[in-house]
């Protein structure tokens, strides 16, 4: 480590001071840091416009709404151990499928990523005091929450909650065939939390553009930030959409339209369009963010520079980009869509998507790894995400998927993908911005405990879906036939969710030995790159009394090892402008 | 897998006996040539190239289309589906193997071994044009295979023309999902099956009996929500969409029964929409159409729901969601 008194470039109120034991970070503000005037406690957290504590209201929120689907994945896996199980009645495997997907897909994967860490990350990254619209966002939590309250609700209504999966397949889910209230308030929480998503994203793309700090220019924001700009625009074309459909089901449902059904001369296969117009981007809106995120943790536990920042940046727009319009893959069965052509855009998005596994692998190649674990988690999302991907270029292919569509196949890939982004690149997101968020460590044996846990359940878990679904089961079935064959693999898969459930355990001892034997972390306990690394672990009000020169991708790291600061060959080419402009930002200015 | 395991530990133990790790200088460093440094590195990809290839052709006994997991299809078109499925699965395992040993490789050979700050580099243009175009050839190369064996699949003749081999009409059956059954309507022969499904060990649901060897073509509908008729042994599955009328044929080559069922789910008893496809030689065909004809198992011009086969249905259909009252030439 190095010391930081004597640093030339640093413009600050005062000399920062020394370092005490790892923390390099210099912005600390040394009037009651973390603190401002104004209400604290419940008031201060119902009536916050702070990024800070609306970001961690929307971890823990999505932790919560985690956890609870979890659980319900938990009790449908004890379900399909055993053929003929009748734990379940078939109304309420319906429901719970719906609503594991339905939450972890709307309320936890985007709202843990664009709400959560993005939220009190982004402004850190790229120096802003906070985000463009504070009330704004603000309002985003409160119709997050709102909406997933709404939508739990449906669980106390007569007739259950929503029964037909969370995309929701028109007629079925037409006032005819679901009647209940619960696909009532399922609608309504989409609209709610469509709504939360939107605001999040104008946010995003607000903050970026425009409340960068001197010298941060795009080319070096962290990628994190990058890819919730990119997801920022991909949610604005998308949930609007959601929106627009969700509005049109609610209006065949209540209000006499036909826009869904045949006999009043509506078209069903409308819905599917509309809903995979929103869904396709809508993956890439919960995969962008936690690519983001590995994408900044490797080059810090490499201790290099992120190999290919700008073939990265363009792998992000180009993935965005097709993801407009590669929708109708999920309706290659259909039989109503030009199969070549969705075919050719989804095989291209492995493309950019072989690009940043290239990069990851560069960053690392020639480096010092060291394994803490929000490395061992972004290896564990590489290793998932690298099946999920190769299984998911088998079903761009129209044949392919006609003998896999809906059947546990498919299953074992989206939840490859799914798992390895939200789950494992989203917890090497947690355990590396912990220290910042709340000033303590969390326990990195308790966190290897987990990754293992995890990494083991999720391979015994996926790997035999495959198979089974090869083997012929069909998804969303509640029972099956004892002489298919099938019970062997459900069994494994049944005792791999157990022992991800069980590494969630850790987990959870973790943040509570953290709670109560708080282990301080210092500014930057990982010798850190970004901008965030730079203030203090919580930062205090307004971010940031000092930062430092920003002349690359990694300004922390430039700071602390002027010997080694990052060689940019853009930088290079068009030099930063005087340092007085560049150099110093005061918080209140 | 056994290759690519040992190849694995081949690896690990490579460089656990290798002590100079640690000041090995980054890629791209000069070196002087013949340094022990290229060793180790240049025998990554034997390795790699072993492993992966060598695990496929294990696990398939040298078959040039090792099945992983899939059936090897009992129509024509089921067959060309599984060779595009057997030779992109093949693909994807050496190019996911590769790049997954690349990855085990680097977090081996990289570990932290001293303190000593790597070296700060931050692109190669030249190689991170390669890894661009590679995948490019590779999908490219994938999309094209696919595009063949897709108008393979997706090819239907016309209703009631002749096979030019066998001259035999091509038989026509109209199959409508509803919730939650089947009906099977062969409108050449008047013939129509169709049968609810029920919960239980008992469900067999009914059966679509075809001749072998010759071409079916299947007009799929729905009588109310989407359902998906997919049976396994096909390699096929295709909705059965209101509003939609879906053409596709099938080609059993040989006698024998295949299990199907409802993929998309369709409601409560989404899990018991159970079928089976029986194919029988040509004349037995003959022979069980016109026995079912006699038994009175012919078709309904109404369209109303199933029930002229005794159906194994116990559980009543709620009134509200009672398949749509045929496709009625008034209300459209």
């Amino acid at each position: 480590m190095t010391t930081t008194t004597e640093h030339p470039d640093l413009v600050g109120p005062e000399a920062p001071a020394g370092p005490d034991g790892h923390a390099p970070g210099t912005g600390r503000q040394d009037s009651a840091h973390g603190h401002h005037e104004g209400p604290s406690g419940i008031v201060n957290w119902l009536t916050s416009t702070d990024h800070k504590v609306i970001g961690k209201s929307y971890m823990i929120t999505s932790l919560v709404l985690f956890f609870i689907a979890g659980i319900m994945a938990l009790v449908m896996r004890a379900q399909l151990a055993n053929p003929t199980s009748s734990l379940l009645s078939f109304q309420t495997y319906n429901e719970l499928f719906t609503m594991h997907g339905s939450l972890m897909l709307y309320l936890f994967a985007g709202p843990f990523a664009f709400g959560g860490l993005a939220n009190y990350i982004v402004p850190l990254q790229v120096g802003a005091p906070d985000m463009a619209f504070p009330r704004l966002n603000a309002l985003s939590y409160w119709l997050y929450l709102g909406g997933s309250i709404t939508m739990m609700s449906g669980f106390l209504v007569a007739g259950g909650a929503a029964s037909y999966g969370w995309v929701a397949y028109a007629p079925l889910s037409n006032a005819i065939n679901s009647p209940g209230a619960g696909a009532d308030l399922w609608l309504m929480a989409l609209g709610l939390t469509g709504f939360s998503a939107i605001f999040t994203g104008v946010n995003l793309a607000a903050t970026i553009f425009y409340l960068r700090a001197p010298g941060m220019t795009m080319f070096r924001i962290p990628i994190f930030s990058w890819n919730m700009l990119v997801t920022g625009i991909l949610i604005l074309i998308a949930f609007p959409v959601l929106f627009g459909a969700v509005v049109m089901l609610f209006s065949d449902r209540h209000f006499g339209t036909h826009i869904f059904t045949v006999q009043g001369g509506g078209v069903p296969v409308l819905w599917q369009h509309l809903f995979w117009f929103f869904g396709h981007p809508e993956v890439y809106i919960l995969a962008l963010p936690y690519f983001g995120m590995v994408t900044d943790i490797i080059p810090v536990f490499s201790r290099k520079p992120l190999f290919g920042y700008k073939g990265m940046v363009f792998a992000t727009m180009s993935i965005a980009a097709l993801s407009t319009g590669v929708w109708a893959h999920h309706m290659f069965t259909t039989g109503v869509v030009l199969l070549p052509f969705f075919s050719l855009l989804s095989y291209l998005i492995a493309v950019p998507t072989g690009i940043k596994f290239f990069n990851w692998i560069g960053t690392m190649w020639g480096g010092q790894l060291s394994f803490q674990t929000p490395m061992l988690f972004s290896i564990g999302f590489l290793f998932a995400f690298l099946m999920g991907g190769v299984t998911g270029i088998l079903l761009a292919s129209p044949p392919v998927d006609f003998m896999t569509h809906d059947t546990y196949f498919v299953v074992a890939h989206f939840h490859q993908v799914l798992i390895g982004t939200s789950v494992f690149a989203g917890f090497a997101g947690f355990y590396f911005w912990y220290p910042k968020m709340f000033g303590r460590m969390l326990s990195d044996r308790l966190g290897k405990l987990h990754f293992w846990g995890l990494f083991i359940g999720f391979w015994l878990t996926f790997m035999p879906q495959y198979l089974v679904g090869l083997y012929g089961m069909p998804r969303r079935v509640a029972d099956y036939r004892p002489d298919n064959g099938w019970t062997g693999l459900n069994v494994i898969s049944t005792v791999g969710s157990f022992v991800i459930g069980a590494s969630f355990l850790f987990f959870l001892v973790n943040l509570y030995t953290s709670w109560r034997k708080p282990v301080p972390a210092g500014d930057n306990p990982w010798d850190g790159h970004g901008l965030e690394w730079f203030t203090s672990s919580p930062p205090p009000h307004h971010n940031y009394t000092h930062l430092p020169p920003i002349r690359s991708e990694r300004p922390t790291w430039d700071y602390n090892h002027p010997e080694h600061r990052t060689l940019v060959t853009h930088a290079a080419k068009s030099p930063a402008g005087p340092p007085d402009d560049a150099d110093m930002v005061g918080a209140d200015s | 897998m056994p290759t690519s395991v040992i190849a694995v530990k081949g690896i690990t133990t490579d460089f656990r006996r290798d002590p100079r790790g640690h000041d090995r200088p980054g890629p791209g460093t000069p070196s002087a040539p013949g340094s022990p440094i290229r060793t180790p590195r240049r025998r990554l990809p034997r390795w790699a190239a072993l492993a992966a290839i060598g695990t496929p052709l294990l696990l398939s006994g040298c078959n040039l289309y090792p099945t992983y997991g899939a059936s090897r299809g009992a129509t024509k078109q089921g067959q060309d589906t599984f060779k595009l499925y057997s030779g992109m699965m093949t693909t994807g395992i050496i190019v996911g193997g590769l790049v997954g040993l690349l990855i085990l490789w680097t977090l081996v050979r990289y570990r932290r071994r001293s303190d000593e700050m790597p070296r700060q580099f931050h692109e190669n243009i030249p190689i991170e044009v390669l890894y661009t175009a590679i995948p490019i050839l590779i999908v490219a190369v994938l999309f094209v295979y696919t595009v063949l064996t897709e108008n393979n699949v997706d090819a239907t003749v016309p209703v009631n023309a002749t096979l030019g081999s066998t001259g035999k009409p091509v038989v026509d059956i109209r199959v409508t999902a509803f919730q939650w059954g089947w009906r099977f309507d062969y409108t050449g022969l008047n013939v129509g099956i169709a049968g609810e499904t029920t919960a239980g060990p008992n469900n067999h649901g009914p059966q679509m009996v075809v001749p072998a060897g010759q071409t079916v073509q299947i007009t799929l509908v729905s009588d109310d929500v989407v359902h998906g008729f997919y049976v396994r042994d096909f390699n096929f599955s295709r909705y059965a969409l209101p509003g939609v009328t879906n053409l596709f044929d099938l080609t059993v080559l040989h006698p024998g029964t295949y299990n199907g069922q409802c993929t998309q789910i369709c409601g409560l008893y989404h899990s018991e929409m159970l079928f089976s496809v029986k194919a029988v030689t040509p004349p037995a065909f003959s022979v069980w159409a016109s026995n079912e004809v006699r038994k009175g198992n012919t078709l309904q011009r109404s369209g109303s729901s199933a029930s002229n086969n005794p159906p194994i249905a116990t559980h009543p259909t709620p009134a509200n969601a009672s398949p749509s009252p045929a496709p009625a030439k008034g209300s459209a």
